[in-house]
């Protein structure tokens, strides 16, 4: 029976063989060839030229490029607090055992499986200057003259941390629910007993608790905000004078609209060099905050 | 505060947040079913003077709107039956074999989930036009027959929680693994593969940045895509036809989701615990 052996011994990689080739060609290939590609000057017609450390040198030098990186972090700065914070407050708003509350979770959860172009587009009418809903609701309620919205260069990155912000708050309230219901409900009674407040609850059971849960929350949102695209492509194309082009749309531009590959490529390992330092930053910090049971 | 004016409050809370999240919603359907005319007018009408289906005829002589939700439809499930069958194997290697190189490999798979697509788009594009597969729909199917990340990490996640008892049973019985597998895991695991084909579906439906870059022409073009085009082309104002359009591409997945809603659920919040 030696067939047998050596057939128990491959079986395991058969299983895998669909998984191994992605990995190979699809991730770790691709990433080996992008890193190649950065170090080329490629219109992706004449054959590509090899120039060593040129695309990061004169990406360094480009003020332009600074500009995109600035607007990247200013994305992710206003878009992840405020994504987290909100959805964990939604979290504690629907984890209790009202009447039609399945009502309201599924309702919360209708702007995550719509697609982003058709609540972009929503998004982009809400936004009209003139006859848009939200300065109308702005004059009506608070007297006030809203802003431009996606026709500002100041106010065109906020508009979309605002749709990014909405779409995504169901999923991570989700999350935070599951957390939230994964804590046994005897410490609470214990702690009622003892004397605590509301707020005590909160602090001493219910943060530390959930720490894990919110530093998964925290991890994915923020690898979500750096690679924010569909959002831009459809509410302002990067525009206007350029504004909210972050890096994400910076490699599609370069690449497909430029057809400078080399540099889409260098631009892509900024943005991968970027997400991994933020990602291992926040794994490092996770100890002082994270509490695992 | 007493109990009743608590639970008052927490109902007008919980109103408020409803009325942010459907409201823009509403805002769609109502201007889908306004005239033109009635959409640039100062101050904006919050329901059309005169409910009108016209937007819906009139998108449908502008767009291919059949074509596309075909071209959306056969990716979608397609992806969806690739990543089912792909990553269910894989799934089953991880959570039951032993074999060298097994924690590497589930290490990988799982960092790929760092990798920004904007890393890996270019080479995928040029195997794609290698394989001379620009502005078809196999360029956007075919990697989904190659596993993923997260539809691995939820079957396996899932196949660890089913007793090995069942298996030994059946494999002293004289069951090969594929059998067992076939036969005993997959149909347990139902729950498991309905929420990951939920997912996958919903994905590639809504996907834009795939059609993006590879799908150019009209009879290739996706929703998605279609939709952008038309934005980005002659009609960026005309809002009433752009609702309509993204109503019915939005119809679909509501539908289906208010369908599997608890699939939905259940699959963030698994992947969102640690084990």
């Amino acid at each position: 029976m030696k067939c047998a052996g050596v057939f128990r011994r491959v079986e395991p990689y058969l299983y895998l063989l669909p998984t191994i080739v992605g990995l190979l060609l699809f991730s770790a290939g691709a990433v080996a060839a992008s890193f190649a590609l950065s170090f080329t000057q490629w219109d992706i017609v004449t054959p590509p030229r090899w120039i060593g450390w040129d695309n990061y040198v004169s990406l360094v030098h480009s003020d332009f490029f600074w500009e995109v990186v600035r607007h990247t972090l200013t994305f992710a700065v206003l878009a992840v607090p405020s994504s987290v914070l909100a959805a964990l407050a939604l979290a504690l708003l629907v984890n209790a055992g009202l009447r039609g509350i399945a009502f309201f979770r599924t309702v919360y959860f209708l702007p995550v499986v719509s697609s982003m172009i058709a609540v972009a587009l929503v998004w982009s009418w809400i936004f009209n200057p003139r006859y848009g809903l939200l300065n109308t609701l702005l004059h009506l309620l608070f007297g006030i003259q809203g802003p431009a919205w996606l026709d500002d260069t100041t106010w065109a990155l906020p508009a979309m941390v605002i749709v990014t912000v909405w779409k995504g708050l169901g999923y991570s309230m989700v999350i935070f629910l599951a957390g939230l219901q994964n804590i046994p409900a005897d410490l609470y009674h214990a702690a009622t007993l003892d004397g605590a407040g509301a707020w005590r609850r909160f602090r001493h059971i219910t943060l530390p608790l959930l720490s894990p849960t919110t530093f998964f929350v925290l991890v994915i949102t923020l690898i979500n905000a750096f690679q924010v695209f569909e959002q831009t492509y459809v509410l302002t194309k990067g525009g206007p004078a350029n504004s909210t082009v972050t890096l994400s749309y910076y490699v599609y531009q370069n690449a497909f609209q430029f057809f400078q590959m080399g540099r889409a490529a260098a631009v892509s390992y900024v943005l991968f060099a970027l997400l991994f330092g933020v990602t291992l930053l926040q794994f490092r910090l996770q100890r002082r905050w994270v509490y695992y049971g | 505060m007493g109990r009743r004016v608590r639970t008052l409050f927490r109902y007008l809370l919980l109103g408020a947040v409803a009325m942010l999240m459907v409201g823009p919603f509403l805002w769609m359907v109502s201007t889908s079913m306004m005239d033109q005319s009635d959409i640039f007018r100062y101050p904006p009408r919050w329901l059309p003077p005169g409910f009108t289906l016209k937007n819906y005829r009139a998108i449908m002589d502008v767009l291919p709107l059949g074509r596309m939700f075909l071209n959306s439809f056969t990716i979608a499930v397609s992806a969806t039956c690739g990543q089912l069958v792909s990553c269910a194997l894989a799934a089953y290697a991880f959570a039951r074999m032993r074999f060298r190189g097994r924690s590497f490999l589930y290490f990988a798979l799982l960092a790929t989930m760092m990798i920004p697509p904007q890393v890996t788009m270019i080479p995928v594009f040029l195997i794609m036009r290698f394989l001379g597969w620009i502005d078809t729909l196999y360029a956007l199917i075919v990697p989904a027959f190659f596993g993923g990340a997260f539809g691995t990490f939820l079957l396996r996640q899932f196949f660890a929680t089913i007793p090995v008892d069942l298996e030994d049973a059946a494999r002293i019985d004289g069951c090969g693994r594929f059998r067992i597998f076939w036969t005993i895991v997959l149909p347990l695991s139902r729950p498991a593969l309905v929420t990951l084909a939920l997912f996958t579906f919903m994905a590639y439906w809504n996907d834009l940045l795939g059609p993006v870059i590879y799908l150019s022409s009209v009879e290739k073009a996706t929703l998605t895509i279609g939709l952008a085009n038309l934005q980005s082309g002659a009609m960026t104002t005309r809002y009433d036809l752009l609702m309509a359009g993204s109503v019915l591409s939005v119809l679909p997945i509501l539908v289906l989701f208010v369908a599997g809603q608890r699939w939905f659920v259940r699959g963030i919040a698994m992947t969102g615990l640690r084990e």
